[in-house]
């Protein structure tokens, strides 16, 4: 059973937390360091409208789990020039990202999500900012100051899901 | 005047390719380069780590196929633990992987026509690039893009529940897996919810040959002619021909047929291929060493294994191989855009061995590895999507990794994508001053026949543009395109 369904009892928007990168790569991995580091507080909260994936790249079979939910949160690592961390919506592109790449956008998928399946959640790409992108497991002590920020700043969001409509009004939107 | 012309794709760590495509002063193309960045301080990284580290780790490397790493070096890891070379595993391992291992090449295939080829086919490669993706296929051709997405979907939950999750798989250790196959799991896919079962997976694979067969009947000009050349090809078989992409003996065919490489075994692969390095680029060149850097490369992939394989083992991809081979009049088939072909033969074999594999009660058992008299030194090798990859480990009497070689697919590939590209540009861009869509979608199109993998290691983020510049034979910009 799905978030979305298992909380239809209630009325709680299905929300997917999706974390992608390499975590083999250290700070690549912070998308998928923030699923994993907010699974055991989901868990201890019982937010069980709540769904957590999880994957080294986004592509197009993701658009069956985003149509599932009514929020989504994308979770990527950058390397851009950011404070900590950003967040951005996710607008729906029809436009081809690679050239012979094995991996989409967020909003590509999303697009896939509205053409095929019909749906259209409210969908949010979170970036957090790494520093190091070697062969090591680790995330980076700057890396994981940032995760940590973002997790403190998402959970009031999840445990009020309808404040996400407002949540660029609390946040340095992503240039 | 000499003109230069790079495509170049961009990336966030590392992991792209550009061509380049010199003119002369009548815009004849006189010379063509495929660049890709390969990766290769992997192999120093994983010196000094222990040996049973090796299947987790390689899936560093890369996070489109990790699937494919994980085994060949688990493969290689088995030799080294003394679990023999492919044989000594419990039938509960050995048919373990071979389940993850062919939902792997099922969802990396289907990702790789649905995603990729059938936009070209299906609106022509001239068509706006805004409708050739899939979202294109899902505005005119619904069908065949949900299908896309829920075989990919198919693909990804079986290698989860063979490989324990989905990032950094453990299901493959030296000697064996980690795990079985419930009750649970294996009627998840045999009867899942239509169309999440294999029977679907099975009936959808049909119809993506029927789709290309139709399409290269109707346009068979471009389908044969397109960077068709002749060549050797290489893969692995099963000891009694048959196509097996776990397992197998290496055998190489040239462009008539002629055996060249007589199903030799893998852990013998350094007496018979050699790796060429050139000057302008830090990939190298594979080849058959009896015959000669000139004379000895070779194509791996779908198109390769269809040439190599004398039957394949499961019946509705028998058929279908037998109509493929009717084409070239049982001759090995040469044309580049018939490995789209081969690589759905591969899509429905796949699917069926699948079907096979879980039917049969030994993934149910729970006697998982096998140990035997350690030994220093091991190979792995495997058909990997893309074609055969080797991995080749050396550990010390700490049991610490000292040496590792890789020769990934796309290497293996990458002195026929250059042949590839030098064919394509010849016939597009031959008098042409001006560099054009058409003329970089053709490029483009003949690359992605091979579906190289230029992004070990990471994804990408942001966009992964395709750019063309112009230069003269002094290395000046003249001119610069990009979409």
């Amino acid at each position: 059973m799905t978030a979305k369904e298992n909380n239809q009892k209630n009325s709680k928007p299905g929300i997917l937390i999706y974390g992608y990168g390499n975590p083999g790569r250290e700070d690549d991995g912070l998308g998928n360091g923030f699923v994993e580091a907010i699974r055991s507080w989901v868990e201890d909260k019982k937010l069980t409208n709540i769904e957590l994936d999880s994957n080294y790249q986004l592509n197009i079979e993701d658009a069956d789990i985003m149509a599932r939910n009514d929020i989504v949160l994308f979770v990527d690592a950058t390397e851009e020039p950011i404070d900590n961390f950003c967040i951005s919506t996710v607008e729906p592109s029809d436009s081809r990202v690679e050239f012979t790449m094995h991996a989409v956008s967020p909003a590509f998928v999303l697009d896939i999500c509205q053409k095929i399946f019909k749906k259209n959640p409210l969908t949010y790409l979170f970036h957090i900012k790494g520093y190091q992108w070697n062969f090591k497991e680790d995330i980076s002590p700057e890396g994981k100051k940032n995760l940590n920020k973002a997790l403190e700043f998402i959970k009031p969001f999840l445990l009020n899901p309808g404040s996400f409509h407002s949540i660029k009004d609390d946040i340095a939107p992503c240039k | 005047m000499s003109k230069k012309i790079t495509i170049e794709p961009v990336t966030r760590v590392e992991g792209h390719g550009k061509v380049t495509i010199h003119l002369d002063d009548n815009n004849d193309v006189i010379q063509t380069r495929l660049h890709i960045v390969e990766f290769r301080g992997f192999e120093r990284f994983i010196q000094g780590r222990p040996y049973w580290e090796a299947p987790v780790l390689v899936q560093r490397l890369c996070g489109i196929c990790p699937v494919s790493h994980h085994l060949a070096a688990a493969k290689a890891m088995d030799v080294i633990v003394g679990a023999g070379t492919g044989d000594g595993l419990t039938p509960v391992a050995e048919k373990m992987r071979r389940l993850m291992h062919y939902g792997q090449v099922f969802q990396s295939h289907v990702l790789h026509f649905f995603h990729l080829v059938s936009p070209d086919l299906l609106f022509g490669i001239n068509a706006d690039p805004t409708i050739r993706n899939i979202i294109g296929v899902a505005m005119e051709h619904k069908d065949l893009a949900v299908q896309g997405v829920m075989m990919r979907k198919f693909g990804q939950e079986i290698i989860k529940a063979t490989a324990g999750k989905k990032i950094h798989g453990t299901g493959a250790i030296p000697g064996g897996i980690n795990k079985n196959l419930s009750i649970e799991e294996r009627d998840h896919f045999l009867k899942g919810e239509d169309p999440l079962n294999v029977d679907k997976m099975i009936e959808w694979s049909l119809g993506a040959i029927e789709f290309f067969r139709n399409y290269q009947s109707k346009n068979s000009e471009l389908i044969d002619n397109m960077a068709a050349f002749p060549s050797n090809h290489l893969s692995l078989v099963r000891k009694d021909g048959a196509m097996d992409l776990y397992h197998g003996v290496i055998r190489a065919v040239d462009a008539n047929g002629k055996k060249i490489l007589h199903d030799v075994d893998p852990q013998d692969y350094l007496d018979y291929i050699g790796e060429e390095v050139k000057s302008w680029t830090y990939m190298k060149f594979p080849f058959l060493t009896e015959y000669g850097k000139e004379k000895g490369w070779y194509r791996v992939g779908p198109l390769a294994r269809l040439n190599t394989a004398d039957f394949i083992p499961s019946p509705l991809a028998q058929k279908e191989f037998e109509i493929y081979k009717a084409y070239t009049k049982g001759k090995p088939n040469n044309m580049s855009m018939h490995t789209h072909w081969a690589r759905l033969i591969e899509v429905l074999h796949s699917a069926e061995m699948m079907k096979e594999l879980l039917n049969d009660s030994d993934l149910q058992k729970n006697n998982l590895e096998t140990k035997g008299n350690k030994v220093y030194e091991g190979v792995g090798v495997l058909e990997a999507p893309r074609g055969t990859l080797f991995h080749h480990y050396r550990i010390n009497d700490q049991d610490l990794i000292e040496m590792a070689n890789l020769i990934v697919s796309t290497t293996n590939n990458n002195t026929p994508m250059n042949k590839a590209v030098e064919m394509v540009a010849k016939e597009q861009m031959d008098g042409h001053a001006l560099i054009t869509e058409p003329m970089m979608n053709a490029v483009e199109v003949a690359i992605r026949a091979y579906d190289p993998c230029l992004s070990c290691a990471t994804h990408a983020l942001g966009k992964m543009p395709l750019e063309i510049s112009l230069y003269n034979k002094n290395n000046q910009l003249i001119d610069r395109k990009r979409k």
